[in-house]
């Protein structure tokens, strides 16, 4: 019994931090209508800022005092950010938002590594909580004991601080209506940066307060980033109170799911969550997202279907394609393969994000499981290619179903947020359950046949697959099937009163996205001859998301396109410099600001002022032909 | 002997909200190619009603039915399939798509094709989309992007994606608020004319007094939930219980005046 109650008090104590994460990205997200992804990422900053003050300060208020000053010191950077970056952006679709502070979150990961090194730091105990309390033979620690009581204590003055200042009516008010706040003369800009200020700070604190706990590292921000993203998806994005139960749920949940599921804890957090999904969409304390704000700026050309010049101009770039193993070498051949399988996943998530209009940040879950179906029926089952290459993207696909199922019920950042949660929790039962998986060890000897063994083959087959996935995707594009789901996209509203069931729609959608990156990740297992948990992380599904928005999200060829220059770019760079995160970030961060409609919406945009401008009937490009390499 | 169900009958509908009734016992019918207007002044209950219609809002007590069947807490989609066409207060199209592309939805709908993956969209009903657009005079802007429409076209778009299923009866959420004092009469005779012509039943919420006037053949109005007058528009305009509750003293003059001048 005393030791379901240390048990107990141990999920208490971790609750603590998460809910200073999740409460900060609350606020945040309320006024600013922001999901900060660099949330984790500023957690992480206030864990090894205040692990070097507490190095440098000597003593108990020295310890303390460094906790506090790391927290502002975070804070401040925070404030930095939001005048420089966010002021920029707080007008773009929500994707884009999302998308640049995830590439924050990149280059953070490359700037702590450069500063503090890459191995684990262990800090200091906490003076006068460096002991542990006796309860019935079981020891609890008792800076637990401070932790469990600061949670409450911490909830307490964020509850005065939003009822009894002037501030904090304004912060409720901007979280009701900020344009009628602003309506009203309130400086906007200001209020932004300092509720901004206030949130990164929160992050910091409980990064800080972590040291005495946990060792730093330089991955803990994606580790609390998904632990926050579902707490707040529990608890509603918006509510501190919903952040405060959903943090001890999540935190209780994840104590007691080590006795259930010891292998595979995270299942039973999945679980509650799927389950609070189904009968609160919104979350416990949550209300229902107002529908998506329009973006001026960012309109839509009409999607129109290739002209028969531009068939035979994709005919003609994929034939040049096929000519590659005439003069190149196998270096090239395989790049050729890997870009080739990146554009199946490309244009996957293409059709997903941009004709279903859901930014799914999880999709590599379902290349990832295509990949490991391969792996499976090969190597377990002992199949031939043929049947693997046919058989293994059903595990994307059935996953698809599964998750897919839940995270149409959402929409947004909800969904954004929900897919990612998702594909976490696939990558942690990839690496956690190595009897069947290998764990980190991965999966190996995963080789092709004969037939398909030599470099060459392996990019015809690849390259034909690409070609077939991409002029599939784009049929249906144009099929009824794509105008319904490009309807549920434009108005959900009008969607349901022309009778289309417009989540079953984005649920079609969701697998056939799903089973296609799938067959990517099928293709892909064969040409590296191994699966490792990798293949379903977090970083593989950004690489999806930037493909997409560097072709143009809302360009029907811009997936391939985006796919061809990213992935090219992207071998090139990790092959000359070790800070491949720090310059994919800023890239991202770049486009973002400065390029928001990709490579082929800017042709496109050009082609349109030269139309504009020169005699009708010229025989004019409006979309870039579409290629297949 | 037996007498044909009506189009639209709405029996005893009611609904509270905490303690307050929004709708209390409202009763009415429509017969097909009828013009109802729903009236009465803010608050009194129109929206909530007009919700329970279309499947938006559920009633605590009552049934509405369509041609006999009971219709009561559908989903919105299902009763489009019953038959119902509607417009929204604020238009709500598929802003990037094209003008046809929208009607084509809808028509893909009807034709319970949503989930084709291998046909042709673009040609999908291509003549029947051109007609439903000429009827409501947007035949020039086929391959417009929806989202370049000014607001009295897209008002027009809507009826002809609301006239997709070749419906029953139309519902339509206040069809002239933000459009210019020309452009409602325009759009109302049309609605007015093409009704007649298909034997539509066409049920409208309206706060402009003589776009109802003029194009309904029957008004009811309601007050704080309940229905307190229902009849022709000379009956309805000389209701004293109308003109005391809905109209007001002030309007009371000005109405009177009105009618003076125009007589």
């Amino acid at each position: 019994m005393a030791f379901y109650v240390v048990q107990f008090l141990t999920g208490l104590a971790s609750a603590a931090s998460l809910f200073l994460v999740a409460s900060g990205l609350s606020i945040i997200f309320g006024v600013t209508r922001i999901v900060n992804f660099a949330h984790g990422a500023f957690y992480m900053i206030g864990a090894y800022v205040a692990f070097t003050l507490t190095e440098r300060l000597s003593g108990a208020f020295g310890f303390w005092g460094a906790i506090v000053i790391a927290a502002f010191a975070v804070a401040l950077i925070g404030v930095l950010v939001e005048m420089v970056l966010l002021r920029r952006i707080y007008h773009a679709p929500e994707l884009f938002q999302l998308l640049a502070t995830f590439g924050l979150t990149l280059m953070v990961e490359d700037l702590v590594v450069l500063i503090w090194g890459p191995d684990d730091l262990v800090g200091r105990r906490a003076p006068g909580f460096k002991g542990a309390i006796d309860f019935f033979g079981q020891n609890i620690p008792s800076y637990d004991l401070f932790l469990i009581v600061l949670g409450p204590v911490v909830l307490g003055i964020l509850w005065l601080l939003f009822q009894r200042t002037r501030w904090g009516v304004l912060v409720r008010a901007a979280t009701q209506d900020r344009d009628m706040v602003a309506a009203l003369g309130v400086n906007q800009k200001w209020l932004f940066t300092s509720v901004f200020a206030v949130g990164v700070f929160l992050a910091a604190l409980g990064g800080a307060l972590q040291i005495p706990r946990d060792a730093v590292h330089h991955a803990m921000d994606l580790r609390i980033i998904v632990e926050v993203f579902v707490v707040v998806v529990i608890g509603g994005l918006g509510s501190i109170i919903g952040a405060f139960v959903a943090a001890v749920l999540v935190s209780e949940l994840n104590a007691f799911g080590i006795l259930i599921f010891p292998k595979i804890s995270i299942i039973l957090v999945f679980l509650v969550m799927a389950a609070v999904l189904i009968v609160r969409p919104w979350g416990l304390f949550g209300r229902p997202e107002a529908p998506a704000r329009k973006t001026p700026g960012l309109t839509v050309n009409p999607w129109r279907p290739l002209t028969s010049n531009e068939r035979l101009a994709s005919l003609a770039a994929f034939v040049i394609a096929a000519t590659l193993p005439l003069f190149a070498g196998n270096y090239a051949l395989t790049v050729g393969s890997e870009i080739a399988i990146f554009v199946i996943f490309a244009v996957s998530l293409h059709f997903l994000m941009s004709v279903g209009g859901l930014a799914s940040f999880g999709h590599a879950a379902y290349f990832g499981l295509g990949a490991y179906g391969v792996a499976f029926l090969a190597k377990m089952a002992g199949l031939p290619m043929i049947v693997c290459l046919l058989l293994g993207p059903l595990l994307g696909c059935m996953g698809a179903a599964v998750f897919g199922f839940f995270a149409v019920q959402l929409s947004g950042v909800y969904f954004a947020m929900l897919t990612l949660a998702f594909a976490q929790i696939v990558w942690s039962i990839a690496f956690q359950w190595v009897s069947v998986t290998g764990g980190d060890n991965g999966i190996l000897g995963v080789w092709p046949s004969s037939w398909a063994a030599s470099p060459s083959h392996f990019y015809w087959l690849a390259l034909g697959v690409a070609a077939l996935v991409t002029i599939a995707l784009r049929a249906m594009v144009f099929s009824p099937f794509g105008y319904a789901l490009r309807a549920t996209r434009d108005s959900l509203l009008r969607s349901e009163a022309v009778g289309i069931n417009a989540k079953r729609i984005q649920w079609t959608a969701f697998v056939i996205a799903g089973t296609t990156a799938g067959i990517g990740g099928a293709l892909f297992a064969y040409l590296k001859g191994s699966v490792f948990p990798d293949n379903l992380g977090i970083s593989l599904s950004v690489d999806a998301l930037v493909m997409v928005l560097l072709g143009g999200v809302e360009t029907v060829s811009g997936a391939v396109i985006g796919a061809i220059v990213y992935k090219a770019l992207n071998i090139w760079l990790v092959s000359q410099t070790d800070l491949s995160k720090l310059v994919l970030g800023g890239f991202i961060v770049l486009i973002v600001v400065v390029f928001p409609k990709g490579i082929v919406g800017m042709l496109e945009m050009l082609a349109q002022r030269r139309r504009k401008t020169s005699p009708p009937g010229s025989p004019l490009l409006a979309k870039p032909i579409e290629s297949a390499e | 002997m037996s007498v044909a169900p009506p189009l639209l009958a709405v029996e005893g509908l009611t609904k509270s909200y905490g303690g307050v009734h929004a709708v209390r016992g409202v009763s009415f019918s429509l017969r097909a190619g009828e013009i109802l207007a729903l009236i009465g002044p803010n608050g009194a209950g129109k929206s909530t009603c007009f919700d329970m219609l279309n499947g938006q809002n559920k009633p605590d007590t009552g049934h509405v039915r369509l041609l006999g069947e009971d219709t009561t807490g559908r989903k919105p989609r299902e009763i489009w399939r019953m038959g119902v066409g509607r417009t929204f207060q604020i238009t709500a199209t598929f802003a990037t798509m094209t003008v046809r592309e929208n009607v084509q939805v809808a028509l893909i709908s009807h034709g319970k094709q949503l989930y084709n993956l291998w046909g042709s969209a673009p040609n999908f009903d291509r003549g029947e989309a051109g007609r439903l657009l000429e009827l409501v005079g947007m035949g020039g802007y086929a391959d417009r992007p929806c989202g370049e429409l000014a607001y009295g076209d897209l008002k027009r778009l809507e009826l002809a994606v609301a006239l997709a299923n070749q419906p029953k009866l139309l519902l339509m959420d206040e069809p002239t608020a933000g459009m210019a004092p020309r452009e409602r009469v325009d759009l109302m005779r049309l609605t007015a004319q093409i009704a007649r012509e298909k034997s539509i039943g066409v049920l409208f919420t309206e706060h402009d007094m003589d776009v109802v006037f003029e194009h309904a053949d029957r008004i009811i109005v309601l007050n704080r939930g309940t229905l307190i007058a229902e009849g022709s528009p000379a009956e309805v305009r000389g209701n004293p219980q109308v003109q005391a509750v809905y109209l007001g003293e002030g309007l009371l003059y000005d109405a009177q005046h009105r009618e003076g001048a125009s007589a």
